[in-house]
């Protein structure tokens, strides 16, 4: 097990927690950047939309203030001074993808932070069952396509 | 005022992300891959952020209303339907063969691959047709 790539997960969750806390405390929001996104591209909610695109800004920004600072706060597996890695797959596999996160988010109201992080949190069952399965079902995905086909990812 | 704080929301959010590993899909592939060489990371970053938000929601709570709305907006559905359990099963298989959940996927964005914008584009023709479906 690589300790430092843990501390740093474990330094980072804490930061999206202070994130969520701080979306809760000042806006009365959840953190589901699903969410937060689908309604800002797809809605525009008249006097809801600013924070959304301002939220979307935030979220781009913050790995480009670690690759400002040179690279080193990154945890990107094997290469010590990289923030961003590269995508697991072409094109084509991406668009499939992005269709069923797009699609599965969207019909299930939450993805990784709204159900995972902020339903765990809240003790929601929706969420945590919502978690368990999306969890589940990407192992079961990333057991197929790697083990069985041994494909793209 | 608000824009202000969903930037700052926003910001803190992309730095956890980065700063935990989660803009690299290999990390989150390899937490997945629970038959392969497994990486523990993303179970961390899951850990700390709800362990850190389940203590500073509470906190949060306490107030009467947040600091710049008028009350707290919570999901109040406890039902379990076809569409959460269908919805996030769909989502799983897209995380699984990307390794991209939704956070990531933008906060990548920098990274400017062909691919990663792929992946964005289609993730809005997806929330697109799930309220297509919804209606």
């Amino acid at each position: 097990m690589d300790i430092e790539a843990s501390l740093s997960g474990l330094v980072g969750g804490i930061l999206i927690g202070l994130s969520a806390i701080w979306l809760m405390g000042s806006l009365g929001r959840i953190s589901g950047i699903s969410g937060i996104l689908s309604g800002l591209l797809l809605e525009r909610p008249r006097g809801d939309s600013a924070w959304r695109l301002a939220f979307l800004l935030g979220l781009v920004c913050g790995p480009m203030v670690l690759m400002l600072l040179g690279g080193e706060l990154g945890n990107v597996a094997g290469a010590p001074n990289e923030v961003i890695g590269a995508p697991a797959g072409g094109v084509g596999l991406m668009v499939i993808a992005g269709l069923l996160v797009g699609v599965g988010t969207g019909i299930g109201s939450g993805c990784t932070s709204g159900h995972g992080v902020c339903g765990l949190a809240r003790l929601s069952p929706r969420s945590m069952v919502a978690t368990l399965v999306f969890v589940l079902v990407a192992m079961l995905t990333v057991f197929v396509s790697r083990h069985w086909l041994g494909g793209a990812s | 005022m608000k824009a202000l704080a969903g930037y700052l929301a926003g910001l803190l959010f992309g730095l956890g992300l980065a700063i935990s590993g989660m803009t690299d899909p290999a990390r989150v592939i390899d937490f997945l891959d629970v038959a392969g060489d497994w990486d523990p990371t993303l179970m961390f970053v899951l850990g700390g952020a709800v362990v850190t938000t389940f203590i500073g929601y509470r906190l949060v709570w306490r107030r009467q209303a947040p600091l710049f709305e008028s009350r707290f907006q919570l999901p109040t559905r406890h039902d379990f339907d076809a569409r959460l359990l269908g919805g996030a099963a769909l989502f799983g298989v897209g995380w699984g063969l990307s390794g991209y959940c939704p956070g990531p996927a933008v906060a990548s964005f920098v990274g400017l691959s062909a691919p990663l914008m792929a992946m964005l584009v289609a993730m809005v023709v997806g929330w697109w047709l799930a309220r297509v479906v919804s209606r």
